[in-house]
């Protein structure tokens, strides 16, 4: 049987060991996981990974810098793809953090900071354990119960262009998507590398995803 | 449907063991960090909090192999404090593994240290660790300072206004203990939880003096703290985290079950 390779996109943000100890601990035994900035490696990878922590205009110099940004957008249009937390929200169009940024335009949309004035009592950064409802059948849903809590940290949030791609949503105050699904790619804003048993199950799943 | 309020089982580690101390004294041995965070983790936990007690260099090559070791087999947020002093420590916690650090006293001796860290990492894995005491006497409004050095050295900050500051300079997270209840089992400081959690936006974990259940749910209710910690309710087997949740689900409390 032929080796898989799938590999985490290393571009100095985050924490890309956990993602990648997840990955592994669900891995089949032709799967392998390598962590790499080597836009070759991007290239001929199987599947891609793409995690992601921090502000939106430091994640993209530093794809600009290490030469990522075509590797990453080519890989989004013809292989299983699986974007997690700022590695969602830099697939847009654009981010209103930090003043603007051009994100990645591989998904329509914006990226919006919560305004949650008329909550007073709920916190920003949205951190913790919430509920994921999913809005459409997806291969990468597979043993995973209809609202399951997944762990989230983050202050700002996904509006995509078009609806049809939303594939799960959250509640904090406001209803807004967590996941967006549009063929071979799927994007969550929660952290599964932290979300113990469903999250290893939704790495378990995208690693046998053919897209 | 909304966000869960968490439970936090804290391990005081000394050495790479596992200890509980009452008020930083009688120092209690409670096992294997990586068994103990294993089995909080099978109990439900929503995270995992590691204070590293003594600081010694040598000791510290070994909490960063205890967070290697434990983060390849739990799978939820870790954090790491004690002696968190320099970007660099951050570096190698969250290589180790760590999701988030605490970082307490280099907070108060260099604030823009918690600005670098932030700008540096994001807000999302720095927690600022408050050890906060009641100064004013009975009859005055009630008002808490932070202290230093395991609550035996005063600094004269206010505990409201430091929190403040420490939003306003990025931090993500406040865990906030109360030096006064720390090891007395009589409860959380409610009213010092409850003025620091109303007076900023991020999210405050209520720690200092849990010694039953109806403590962690009073945190989340009257406290308005977004997450609880623990120690010693969880090590020594009085209760798990399991029974934790279903006190405070039963209280309304949402909980993630």
């Amino acid at each position: 049987m032929n080796q898989k390779l799938v590999a985490v996109v290393d571009y100095g943000m985050g924490n890309l060991r956990s993602v990648a100890k997840a990955a592994e601990h669900v891995a089949p035994t032709n799967t392998r996981i390598i962590v790499t900035h080597n836009p070759e490696e991007i290239e001929s990878a199987d599947a891609i990974i793409f995690p992601g922590q921090g502000a939106a205009k430091a994640c993209m110099n530093a794809l600009f810098e290490t030469g990522m940004i075509h590797p990453i957008q080519k890989s989004a249009q013809e292989k299983p793809f699986l974007g997690i937390c700022m590695g969602l929200q830099v697939l847009m169009s654009h981010s209103t953090e930090n003043e603007g940024v051009a994100c990645l335009d591989i998904i329509k949309g914006d990226v919006k900071q919560f305004e949650l004035n008329a909550h007073p009592s709920l916190k920003v950064p949205h951190m913790g354990w919430n509920q994921i409802q999913q809005t459409q059948e997806h291969p990468l849903w597979h043993n995973i119960p209809q609202n399951s809590r997944f762990y989230f940290v983050h202050s700002y949030y996904v509006q995509p262009k078009e609806q049809s791609i939303i594939a799960g949503t959250t509640t904090h105050g406001i209803t807004f998507p967590t996941v967006l699904s549009h063929k071979n790619l799927f994007a969550i804003q929660a952290h599964p590398e932290k979300s113990a048993d469903h999250g290893l199950q939704l790495f378990q799943n995208f690693l046998q995803w053919n897209g | 449907m909304s966000l869960a309020k968490r439970i936090i089982p804290c391990l005081d580690v000394d050495n790479g063991r596992v200890v509980k101390g009452v008020q930083f004294v009688n120092i209690r041995d409670a096992g294997n960090p990586v068994e103990v965070a294993k089995r909080y983790d099978e109990q439900g936990a929503d995270e995992i909090t590691f204070l590293d007690i003594t600081a010694t260099a040598h000791d510290r090559n070994t909490t960063v192999q205890m967070v290697e070791e434990v983060a390849s087999q739990v799978f939820i947020p870790l954090t790491v404090g004690g002696g968190i002093r320099t970007v660099e420590d951050i570096r190698t916690m969250l290589n180790a593994g760590a999701d988030k650090v605490a970082i307490n006293s280099a907070a108060i001796f260099n604030p823009a240290f918690v600005q670098e860290a932030c700008d540096t990492f994001g807000s999302q894995c720095i927690v600022v660790a408050i050890d906060a005491k009641k100064v004013s006497t009975e009859g005055e409004p009630n008002r808490w300072e932070i202290f230093t050095h395991g609550g035996r050295k005063e600094t004269g900050i206010d505990a409201i206004e430091w929190a403040q500051k420490m939003e306003s300079l990025g931090a993500g997270e406040i865990l906030l203990t109360s030096m006064d209840r720390d090891g007395t089992k009589s409860g959380f400081d409610l009213k010092l939880t409850r003025a620091i959690s109303d007076a900023i936006n991020i999210p405050v974990i209520a720690s200092g003096g849990v010694g039953e259940l109806d403590h962690l749910c009073q945190g989340i209710t009257e406290g308005h703290a977004e997450a609880v910690l623990a120690a010693s309710i969880f090590h020594f087997g009085q209760h798990t985290v399991q029974e934790a949740k279903e006190a405070m689900q039963a209280k309304g409390i949402e909980v993630r079950l």
